[in-house]
């Protein structure tokens, strides 16, 4: 089996996020970037069924600017064993995304696509779903468990009610959710053999995916800041603000 | 109390100050590119955050204890040990052949900032472990590399240091412990103390190296060979676990580093006595090297040893700083200076924190570069091609490791004390935290040489000796990288600089006459005198050379991108800073130079004999 994992260089969790003065985006440049947290949850779930037994290679492809081989490597220095940068300075929408991920899935048949389910950045929890649409796969999102058994995979979903399970056939698409594992730390010595791994490099026409962009962006505005409480002296007048200022009873 | 691993930082001085690209270019050091060395700092950051950090304060409070002749290592440190090893992160400066990653020790000194600012204590281990492999490879026979070096190398059993006795601490000519030679090995005997990571339960073996003296041997350092004596013996199997007889005889209490076990370890006290061994008393060890020789081994990695204290003492103090940092942005007290019917602020806006935060900021950054520089030098002077620059960067180790211990835990121990200034009263209680970094810095400058011995180190071997040829050779090294400064608006750091340079070069040449004078003994003595303001000095001088090219650097850096980088922006403000509040006091050093030694050589020690 063969496994592709896609994976997102996003703004490191740990940095306070801020607006660009002109409202177009949030500042990115000489910002600490690192790969998203829910990619590398998807990134250790490959490496764990291939130490299984299960997978032979496991291959870890980013699309973006040439910066995004770093997070590329940072996927091979945990253990993967080689990569695919699609390079492109266009900003990207997820059904692009899903586009170039199918290409690039199809020509290295892989069984098994691992996503992240969504990217810290701007949460739009879509390219799994999309990329399971185009591919026309069984997909498994928010999977907190898989076991590999001879029909595909036997996956454990958290949705709203609680936990599903449920049995889906290879190949699959499943985006992974928080529980699913916790990542590990990179050896050394494996960061160093990532940096001899090979990352292909290819450009969104030579997959022949139109990248051009269906949505607009009209302005990025930081969320409003929230005003200091009060303390109220009774039940009596919370429940007279309730009702006359907030007005919500 | 949490700690961010100053990456950006460090990676800017290994690359911009240290010359990483230099330290490529030598033999076997391919592979330390930027990137690489980038993804190693960054996921170096990641145990030491994640990994480290969070256990720093239960070694604090639980510290280690002894039970039933066991150190045990407080709760977590097992785990974070075996994560650490896991990592491979022991081996990194060390051979491939023996599992190492061969990696420079420019990128180890970068590394290890990372280590012992997250848990002191704990690096403690790794640390010591380090100087014994260290010791082993340069002198021990092969059969001792292959039996010894992998499993240390890996970090499955750990090395530790036995110098000290009750009676020989910085005087090691006073070693009293016995080696006699028994067969194919020695017996010791005799009780070391302050043995860091003497015992305890995070490996499965523990290698001592044990200064110890021969009964024929000649009175003094002449006379004081170097063993190998490990905990645990092989049995017939060649499996080591044969308890070998050093008795853990009681742990210290100590101000700070609470989580690293200090013991006592009695050697032949005759608990543990072995199968092998069980008519004569002594522990079983293996000699390095030739006998009579093992002071002379130890100096060789004292330059390593020296250079990790100083890491540790500049490393303590980044993460004070930080505390302070964050402390200073949330604490709000008193109003705006200029705005007294204002709104309260947080404390970063009144200027005396801001005075206190800059003074660390400055002093820790400008510390940091120059330990890398010290590294980068290690690595120069072994591997360089040119006889010419491994000559010239051995002369850079020699002036530079005295300086680098002496300077970086002194400024270190000034700057942990601002830190817990800025907390106020905050400060002085321990559930801020600040605290434990105030007491578990304060062993830096002592241990390892304490900075007297620095001083005099830097005076004796590395002035005297060659009548100042080495500290020449870097004065004018240093001059030159100030024609690199190249900016108008930096032309008065330039200029700062060069008088500093002056300044050192006319107190070599008082120490010089002084000591040179017809009544030898008594100048040595004025000479002793004003070493520690002749160490500070050259301090000084140093950080501001630093801090001019970090400056010039980041202007650079600046006038590619408009400036748009607030990291370059800090640097010019940090050296502006530095030039104007700690670069005046090589005046102040140069003067206490030329005035003080008699003051203090020539005092009669009656002044001490009544206290009154």
């Amino acid at each position: 089996m063969k496994i592709l994992v896609p994976v997102k260089r996003v703004i490191d969790a740990n940095i306070r996020v801020r607006v660009k003065p002109d409202q177009t985006g949030v500042e990115t440049a000489n910002v600490k970037m690192a790969m998203n947290p829910f990619c590398e949850i998807a990134v250790e779930q490959a490496l764990r069924l291939k130490e299984a037994g299960h997978a032979e290679e496991v291959i870890i492809v980013s699309a973006g600017p040439e910066k995004c081989q770093e997070t590329i490597r940072t996927g091979l220095a945990m253990g993967a064993d080689r990569g695919v940068h699609i390079n492109t300075e266009t900003t990207l929408e997820p059904l692009a995304i899903a586009k170039m991920i199918k290409a690039v899935a199809e020509k290295e048949s892989a069984d098994l696509v691992i996503l992240g389910k969504q990217a810290i950045d701007d949460d739009n929890n879509q390219t799994g779903q999309m990329l399971a649409a185009i591919m026309q796969r069984p997909l498994g999102s928010y999977i907190s468990k898989i076991e590999k058994n001879h029909d595909g995979f036997a996956i454990t979903r958290e949705i709203d009610a609680g936990l599903e399970k449920l049995q889906i056939t290879s190949p699959a698409v499943v985006t992974t959710d928080l529980r699913l594992n916790e990542p590990r730390y990179a050896s050394l010595p494996n960061i160093m053999k990532a940096k001899k791994k090979p990352i292909d490099i290819v450009t969104p026409e030579q997959l022949g995916v139109d990248i051009s962009n269906r949505i607009e962006v009209l302005q990025v505005t930081e969320p409003p800041t929230r005003d200091a409480g009060v303390m109220v002296s009774s039940a009596a007048e919370l429940v007279d603000k309730l009702k006359n200022e907030a007005k919500v009873i | 109390m949490t700690y961010t691993a100053p990456t950006r930082d460090l990676l800017f001085s290994t690359v911009h100050l240290a010359d990483l690209e230099g330290v490529a270019a030598l033999p076997g050091n391919a592979d330390a590119t930027a990137d690489l060395v980038e993804a190693i700092l960054r996921e170096a950051a990641k145990i030491g955050e994640e990994i480290l950090a969070p256990i720093n304060r239960s070694g604090d409070i639980n510290g280690v204890k002894l039970v039933d002749g066991q150190v045990q290592t407080a709760a977590g440190w097992k785990e974070a040990y075996a994560t650490f090893i896991e990592g491979g992160w022991n081996g990194l400066p060390f051979s491939p052949d023996r599992g190492g990653q061969g990696l420079p020790w420019l990128v180890a000194t970068a590394i290890q900032e990372i280590w012992h600012a997250s848990n002191m204590a704990f690096s403690l281990c790794t640390l010591l472990t380090q100087g014994a492999i260290k010791a082993i490879e340069l002198h021990g026979s092969d059969q001792q590399k292959d039996t010894f070096m992998n499993n240390m190398i890996s970090g499955i059993w750990s090395g530790t240091m036995n110098l000290t006795e009750a009676d020989a601490g910085s005087d090691l000519a006073a070693v009293k412990t016995r080696a006699i030679a028994d067969g194919d090995h020695y017996l010791i005997s005799g009780q070391k103390i302050f043995i860091t990571y003497g015992d305890h339960d995070l490996t499965e073996n523990i290698i001592h190296l044990v200064l110890a003296r021969l009964p024929d041997a000649p009175a003094g350092v002449k006379g004081i060979s170097l063993f190998i004596v490990p905990k645990f013996l092989p049995d017939e199997n060649g499996k080591w676990t044969v308890r070998n007889d050093i008795e853990t005889i009681s742990l210290e209490h100590k101000l700070g580093i609470h989580g690293s076990p200090t013991a006592t370890l009695a050697y032949g006290s005759g608990k543990y006595r072995s199968d092998k061994n069980q008519k004569k008393t002594g522990a079983i060890g293996y000699l390095v090297g030739q006998e009579n020789h093992g002071m002379s081994y130890m100096f060789t990695m004292m330059n390593v040893a020296r250079l990790a204290v100083g890491i540790e003492g500049n490393g303590v103090a980044d993460r004070a700083y930080q505390q302070s940092v964050r402390f200073a942005n949330e604490r709000v007290q008193g109003t705006a200076i200029e705005n007294p019917k204002g709104a309260r602020v947080t404390i970063v806006n009144h200027p005396d924190i801001k005075r206190m935060l800059m003074l660390q900021k400055c002093r820790i950054e400008a510390l940091r570069s120059l330990g890398l520089v010290l590294g980068a030098s290690f690595d120069k002077s072994l591997k360089h091609p040119d006889q010419e620059v491994r000559t010239f960067n051995q002369a850079m180790v020699e002036i530079l490791t005295p300086i680098a211990k002496g300077y970086m835990t002194e400024m270190g121990l000034e700057n942990v004390s601002i830190a817990l200034q800025v907390h106020g009263g905050m400060g002085f209680i321990e559930q801020t935290g600040v605290a434990q970094h105030y007491r578990d810095q304060r062993i830096t400058p002592i241990y390892e040489g304490t900075n007297g011995i620095q001083a005099l180190d830097l005076v004796g071997r590395k002035l005297l000796r060659d009548q100042g040829d080495m500290a020449r050779a870097v004065i004018e090294h240093i001059g030159k990288e100030m024609e690199t400064v190249h900016h108008t608006t930096l032309s008065s750091m330039r200029a700062q600089v060069t008088e500093g340079l002056n300044a050192v070069e006319q107190s070599m040449n008082t120490i010089l006459k002084m000591a040179s004078g017809d009544t030898a003994g008594v100048d040595m003595k004025q000479a002793a005198a004003i070493a520690d303001p002749y160490l500070r000095l050259w301090g000084t001088v140093m950080c501001g050379w630093q801090l001019a090219k970090a400056a010039s650097v980041a202007m650079d850096f600046i006038d590619l991108d408009d400036g748009g980088d607030p990291f370059y922006r800090a640097k010019i403000e940090t050296a502006k800073f530095y030039f104007a509040y700690e670069m005046p006091k090589v005046a102040y050093h140069q003067a206490v130079i030329k005035q003080s030694a008699n003051c203090i050589a020539n005092l009669d020690t009656a002044i001490f004999e009544t206290l009154q």
